[in-house]
């Protein structure tokens, strides 16, 4: 359920996107999400039924994994843990619970269909929002 | 197998690591519902960059309720754990005590029933029930409105129980200052790290129903060292809710993050 709600929120954030630039349709939507997120698998499940009767139905889902990376205190470096949930340095072994990477669950492109009539005169289809709630 | 892509059994291979990028689209082409190319032939086709969170704007609910508990210097606990770890119950007994001495309210999260509700109430807190129906989880924008017909005083202690639930409620931000995750003896050591991201979110695991303890297998030492190897700083108090044994850690926790939300206060009102 909790990939569903993530699946809503993807959609809704998604079809604004498209309405803001006249598009009819959502193509494409290519997503980034941390290890740490382990929602990969359930959100193509939950993505498809989630996406009818929006103007995402029969989008292409893609999504890029990111691995994780952590940053060691005493090595004041960023470094990759030798598992999954092992948050020590594997370096030097100090706890290292600051996660650097790992954790993001975000919306990186839309590939839009934009009619004729909106074409004429384009929006700001290129345009790049400032991210402004990036995870900490 | 997965129903929608036809990816699937080699992903469960990756065994947490390498993660290399996973791209679909070419290789799972068969399915109707990929259409590269549709038809229309009129319009164009843009790519829009985005790089927007997904959450984002549960997270900015968040924010907001993170700054209204703030100015009352309310101290939000966001209760997390598996189904009937003992959530009601702790939060009942701690009402019976705290009752008179620190203001408490209570918001609760059910997917269907007032029953918790109910026997918050019961125990002398004042209390909003919200019931999520379908959602496995409790969101941020739900939780303001909650607060809002609670309208707690200042220095409340505000108890947020969740949906039962050990993994949805991890990625929602609801605004409070620490998730406290309860584990009961009864569900076995291992539960940290099957459900790392709650482990790793929480503060503080309360370890429950340690009465039961003579009666289970479950080794104690061992459940807090896997909830270590998720979150080397996570607090740990054993207690039992029914017995009342390990309540006193409890309570003193509650009130020194009561005193530090209201000290947070008084400095930024200064
Ligand atoms: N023996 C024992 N039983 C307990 C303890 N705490 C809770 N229980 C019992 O465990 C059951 C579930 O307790 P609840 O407090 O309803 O659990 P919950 O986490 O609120 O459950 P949900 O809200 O449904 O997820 C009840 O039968 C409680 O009486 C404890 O410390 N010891
Ligand atoms: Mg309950
Ligand atoms: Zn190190």
């Amino acid at each position: 359920m909790h990939e569903l709600s993530l699946a809503t929120s993807l959609i809704e954030l998604a079809c604004e996107h498209a309405a803001e630039n006249g598009a009819s349709r959502v193509t494409r939507l290519r997503v980034r999400l941390g290890v740490l997120a382990a929602v990969r698998r359930a959100l193509y499940f939950c993505f498809e039924p989630a996406a009818r009767g929006t103007a995402c139905e029969g989008a292409v889902l893609e999504i890029d994994e990111v691995p994780l990376s952590v940053l060691c205190p005493a090595c004041d470096a960023v470094k990759t843990p030798s598992g999954l949930y092992n948050f020590r340095c594997p370096t030097c072994g100090t706890p290292t619970p600051r996660v650097v990477t790992g954790r993001e669950m975000q919306l990186v492109s839309v590939e839009l269909d934009i009619p004729e009539a909106a074409s004429e005169s384009p929006p700001s289809a290129h345009r790049s929002d400032d991210s402004t709630s990036a995870r900490p | 197998m997965c129903g929608v892509c036809g990816c699937g059994e080699g992903e469960a291979r990756l065994d947490g690591r390498a993660l290399a990028q996973a791209r679909i689209p070419g290789e799972h082409g068969g399915h109707g519902h990929h259409h590269h190319a549709h038809g229309q032939g009129h319009g164009r086709r843009a790519l829009v960059e985005i790089e927007q969170d997904i959450l984002s704007k549960n997270d900015a609910d968040a924010a907001t309720n993170r700054a209204r508990f703030g100015e009352r210097g309310i101290l939000a606990l966001n209760l997390v754990s598996s189904p009937g770890a003992g959530k009601t119950t702790l939060l009942t007994a701690t009402i019976e005590t705290l009752k008179g001495s620190l203001p408490v309210a209570v918001i609760e999260g059910d997917q269907e029933t007032a029953n918790d509700a109910d026997r918050i109430r019961a125990a002398g807190a004042r209390a909003v029930q919200i019931n999520t129906g379908r959602g496995c989880h409790l969101d941020a924008h739900t939780v303001g409105h909650a607060f809002d017909s609670l309208a707690p005083e200042i220095g409340t202690v505000l108890f947020i129980e969740n949906v039962g639930n050990l993994v949805c409620p991890a990625a929602f931000d609801l605004g409070e200052d620490h998730k406290v995750a309860i584990l009961s003896v009864a569900e076995g050591e291992d539960k940290p790290l099957k459900y790392p991201d709650m482990f790793a979110a929480a503060e503080l695991m309360v370890l429950n129903k340690i009465d039961l303890l003579p009666y289970v297998e479950f080794d104690p030492d061992r459940a807090i060292e896997y909830a270590r190897r998720v979150n080397p700083q996570i607090a740990v108090i054993r207690l039992s809710a029914r017995t009342g044994e390990g309540m006193p850690a409890w309570l003193d926790w509650i009130r020194q993050a009561s005193e530090r939300a209201l000290r947070a206060r008084t400095a930024s009102v200064a």
